[in-house]
Parts: C-alpha cells; structure tokens; sequence
C-alpha cells in the first residue's frame, strides 16, 4: 500500500530543500531533473505495484481518476 | 461602554520637569515607542517595580488596522499584564482555518484541538484597539511616564548607560538613561543613530489589504485561498476582525502599481469579485505593502537593546511580527529587573539577545517558507505548489506541505544558557526553554487557570498527588521565597487530597481533571522551575532545595 499520510519527519523542510535544488535552474533543466528524481526515488523503491499505484494517483490529481 | 475610536485620539504634548533640569535627567530605563511592543515593555517593567519612561514621536496610537492577529502566547503575556481579558472581550476568537485552491476547499486545520486552555489559538483585533488598551493600562501605572512628541535625536553610549538628546515642540532637552530599549518599529530611527542595519531578504511582490464593514455569514475561520476563480494566479486571504470589519488580502504581484491599487475604482470590483456584485460593504481602510524577512545581527549593542520590528521583520503570513514582538518585551523585562537590582549580572541581557535571535530565526524562516510557498519565484516551484494543492484534497500527507502561513507559536528556547539540562527522564512538551503549558486547575474550591498562577516571579511547581509534603519540605519551599531572587513555591494536588493544616503562605492549586500533571509529564514529587516570562527553567523528578538554588543562578545568568 502506498503511504499517503504524513511520512515526512520535517514536511517543511523537505519542501525547502526540494525547491532549493531547482534554484537558478532554467524550465528545461528542472524538468530533467525531476525526471531523474522520480527515476531515482522509483528504482529505490522498486516494488512494482507500489509504483503503479503512485502513478495513477499522481496521474488522478491533474486528469481525475 | 461604548467602545473607544482610538484612532481619532490624539495626545497633548506636555512638558516635563526633565526638560527645564540643569542637566541631563536620569532615568533607568528608557523605552523609545509607545506601540504594542513599547507599551508592553512598559508594562511589564512597570509591574516588576521599574520606573520607566516611554518617548513616541508621534501624539496618536495606530492608524489603520494593521497587525489583527494577536496569538494565545500574546494573550497569555497580556492576561499576566492585567489587560488580557479586554483583548479578549473585544476581539474574534478563532482556532480554525480553511484553504481553498481555485475552487475546491482542499484542507481545513484547527490550531488548538484540544481543550483545557483559558485561550484561542488567536484573537483579531485591530492594532488601533490593541494599542488602546495597553495605552489605557499603561496610563493608570504610575510607574510609567509617557511622553508624546518627544523624538530621540541624538544618542551616545557611554559606560555607565546612553545619553539622549531629544526633540521636543519646545526645543531639546537632555535625558541619561541606564537602559534604552528601541521598540521603534521597522524603520528604527535609534538603529540608525548608532549606526546599525538589518540584513535579510526583500520579497518582490505586493499585496492589498482591504478591511470593509459589512454583514456577512462567513464563519470566524481564517480562509485562505490559492488562485481562485475571482482572483486569477494569485492568493487571497480572508479573516473576520471586530465591529463587523473583515480583513481581505489581495495579492497583487510585483508589477502592480501602488498608487493605483489602493483607488477606489480598483479597489471596489475585485472585493465585488469575492462578494458578488450586489454585496453591499464600505471600505474602512485600504493600504498596499510590501514585505522583507530581515533582522538585526546583535539584538543588544552595549545598553541599547531592540526589540519588535526594530530588531526583525517577517512576511505577514503566520502573524509573527507583534507577536514575537511582544514575546520579545516579556524577555527582557524581568532580565533588566533583576540587573538593575543587582541581582544578576550585565551579562543576562545577552540571553535576552541569544534567546529572541533564535526565536527571530525561527519566525524568520517559517515565514520565508509561507511565502515562497504562496508566491512561487519560478515556474517549477508553481508547479510543485500547484501539485501539493491537487494531492492534498485526497492525500494527507500532501495537507502537511500545504503552507498558507505557519501561525505563531512560542519558540522554545533550545540550548539557551539558561536552562538547567534535565538529569531526570521526561517525556512530553515541557522540556527546559519550553513556554509552560495552561490547564483548568481550582484555587480554594474556584475554577481558575495554571497560567495565572505564573504572576511574573520564579515559581516552583510541586506535584504532590494525594499527599502533602512533610513539615520540613514545607519549610524548605516557605523558605525559597526569601531567597533574593525570590521563588513562590505552588503545590498542585489531586482534587480530593485534603489540604487543611497546611501553611497558608504555601498557595496550592488543585488539578481538577489531571490535565496539568499529564501535560508535564508529572508524577507526586515532580518539580518544575518556571521563570518569569514562564518558561520552563528545570525541572525534577523530586525536590531538592540546592538544585533549585543552582537553576535560578543558571537561570539568571550567573551560571
């Protein structure tokens, strides 16, 4: 099941940190960026169905399931 | 009574003996403005005993609302003042919050979910009002001279204080003053006499405040929203205040032009676009502002000390600025009491400047976080803001990234030199530096609150359970009262222990639904030491007079 409360120790924190990696970035870069991210965070966690799972609700919260 | 226009009130200038004297008057301590940060400064001092005299350059309190967000720690600072109850009184009480993006309500949070605290998480409450009541508190204390119109000029340091000179509609005049405390806003005129600055961030962007009078059925709750439909791209923030007033918060973007803003004509159809174009409103007071997130490097420079506005700034989303503010003036007054007693040395009013820079980070980086939150800088950031918003209508974890403002909350002072280590096992919230937590306790058989309790010397909290302590350990506690900085010991006690025969000079509470001890993690025998400004100094798992002794050194600053 993927987690959807809180997981985060600092939410504040991390968000700072995540938008701080963009800093100075052009469009371009930051969406490679975000691509490599996800793949990171993606072949970190591994479990297929998870990841599934992750994709459509991030999918859900622009189009609507 | 009918309430008080205090904006209309203007201040004769009087003259004062100071001003006809040979020399230079002497006063202990100097306040520079007579603003919520000033007054209470004033008040606090006044109330330990101090004589002090506050100088304003102006002859009227504040025009305008302004700060309408008064905090629970505030209110409790205000209550120990006397005037707490009149804030109170006037003010809209409220602990909930919604945010809104574009046009779904995405996440709704409640400040204090938990009962058993004698205050909200906030009041609003114009400036105007709030000045007005300390002002009025302030000019029934004899111990405070306020004096209008008297506008600081000159000051030099010296080592036995500051000498002032100052402006008067009469010509100038000399003061010395051992202390001077700047709570003269922003644009601090005394920072600049001594040659000083604040350094941080200017944020690029502006924002609209529009307070109209109307009748409305919002409810009292903090609405906050994320580009909605009547306000493309940007945020809008509503908030309910007194006299049927309601505080609107347009952002406007940097582009915008700050003459034509505040135009009626402009004005008029984007609150039409909130309301709908029959609602029926007058605008009570329109301005547009700009914000930076800023602060002094040293809060005290030789014997002058800066506090509120003078020594940081933040953005105004999470109402941080009076606030911390007027938690600034409560932790300096009881530190420059005891140094002007002689019973502690110069050097705790360095923790005055340790304590309150960390606190000033602390809200400087809550708010810096709001606002980059609610104004993204780049396109990227807009879109990771725009992402948390859509997930937090299903996701909670996405609810907790959500960040329409951090509302105030005490910090607590980690690490400060004045805390005695804990050598005891706790558990919970009230760690040393931490600011005491309330609880509905009884006093003689009446319903009262701890944070009454906590009147402005130490106090040493006894948990004491079913049973009285023995005779000796009365004595003990009788007798830290006489130490020179005195410590008025509280037992707390169960509700059905009998306490008749004990020492009426030992006041005791009783903890009428065991919220007190279960917020301290109390057990019979537990001791907490809490300063002045009602922060926990020490605590303990039993009660050792030495160990008292050894904390209120530490505590102040003889450690």
């Amino acid at each position: 099941m993927l987690i959807t409360d809180t997981n985060l120790s600092s939410p504040d924190d991390f968000y700072e940190a995540l938008i701080e990696t963009h800093r100075d970035l052009t469009n371009e870069q930051s969406h490679e960026l975000n691509a490599a991210l996800i793949l990171l965070l993606a072949n970190h966690l591994g479990d297929m169905a998870l990841l599934r799972e992750a994709l459509q609700q991030a999918r859900a919260s622009v189009v609507g399931s | 009574m009918g309430d008080i226009d205090f904006q209309a009130m203007e201040f004769a200038y009087e003259k004062h003996a100071d001003q006809s004297a040979l020399g230079a008057a002497r006063h202990q301590v100097v306040v520079v403005g007579a603003g919520p940060v000033g007054l209470t400064t004033a008040l606090d001092l006044a109330r330990q005993g101090v004589r002090v005299v506050v100088l304003d350059d102006d002859y009227r309190l504040s025009t305008g609302s302004r700060a309408i967000c008064f905090s629970k720690r505030t209110l409790e600072i205000w209550d120990r003042l006397g005037v707490g109850q009149r804030m109170i009184d006037k003010g809209v009480s409220w602990n909930v919050g919604k945010v809104f993006f574009r046009e779904q309500e995405v996440w709704r949070f409640d400040l204090l979910p938990e009962p058993g605290h004698r205050r909200p998480a906030f009041i609003n409450l114009q400036q105007y009002y709030a000045e007005g009541y300390l002002y009025e508190q302030a000019r029934q204390e004899p111990n405070i001279d306020l004096r209008w119109k008297n506008k600081v000029a000159g000051v030099t340091q010296t080592d036995a204080g500051v000498d002032l000179s100052i402006e008067t509609p009469e010509g100038p005049y000399a003061l010395h003053a051992d202390w001077l405390v700047a709570c003269d806003g922003a644009r601090s005129p005394v920072r600049k006499l001594i040659g000083q600055e604040s350094h941080g961030r200017i944020f690029r962007d502006r924002f609209l405040i529009a307070d109209v009078k109307m009748k409305a059925d919002f409810p009292t709750e903090r609405w906050f929203w994320f580009d909605p439909p009547f306000h493309p791209n940007q945020s809008v923030l509503l908030h309910r205040q007194p006299d049927n007033v309601w505080r609107i918060d347009f952002q406007l973007g940097w582009n915008a032009d700050p003459v034509e803003a505040v135009k009626p004509e402009n004005v008029l159809p984007r609150i039409r676009a909130l309301l709908g174009p029959d609602a029926q409103f007058d605008l009570e007071w329109v301005s547009v502002y700009t914000f930076a997130c800023e602060r002094m490097d040293k809060f005290r420079h030789g014997r002058v000390v800066f506090a509120g506005d003078s020594a940081h700034r933040v953005s105004p989303f999470g109402a941080r600025g009076a606030n911390s503010g007027v938690q600034d003036a409560e932790n300096l007054a009881w530190k420059l009491k005891l140094v002007l007693a002689g019973l502690a040395p110069e050097t705790l009013i360095d923790s005055y400047s340790a304590e309150r820079e960390y606190a000033a980070d602390e809200n400087i980086l809550n708010s810096s976080r709001a606002t980059d939150f609610i104004t993204p800088k780049s396109d990227i950031s807009r879109s990771f803001r725009n992402a948390v918003l859509n997930l937090a209508k299903t996701h909670p974890f996405a609810r907790s990234l959500v960040n329409s403002g951090r509302l105030s909350l005490p910090a607590t002072y980690i690490g400060s030199p004045l805390n005695t280590p804990d050598a005891d096992a706790f558990t919970g919230r009230m760690a040393p530096g931490a600011v005491a937590l309330d609880a509905p306790v009884s006093v003689n058989g009446e319903d009262d609150w701890w944070m009454a309790q906590l009147d402005g010397s130490f106090v040493l909290a006894v948990f004491c359970g079913n049973t009285l302590p023995d005779r000796d350990t009365q004595s003990a506690l009788q007798a830290l009262r006489m130490a020179p900085v005195p410590v008025k010991a509280v037992l707390v006690v169960d509700p059905q222990c009998d306490v008749a025969g004990l020492s009426a000079d030992l006041p005791v509470v009783a903890d009428r639904e065991g919220c007190l001890a279960k917020r301290y993690d109390a057990q019979p025998g537990t001791a907490y030491l809490i300063r002045p400004d009602q922060h926990i100094a020490a605590r303990w798992r039993a009660f050792n007079a030495d160990a008292v002794a050894a904390a209120v050194k530490r505590a102040t600053g003889h450690a």
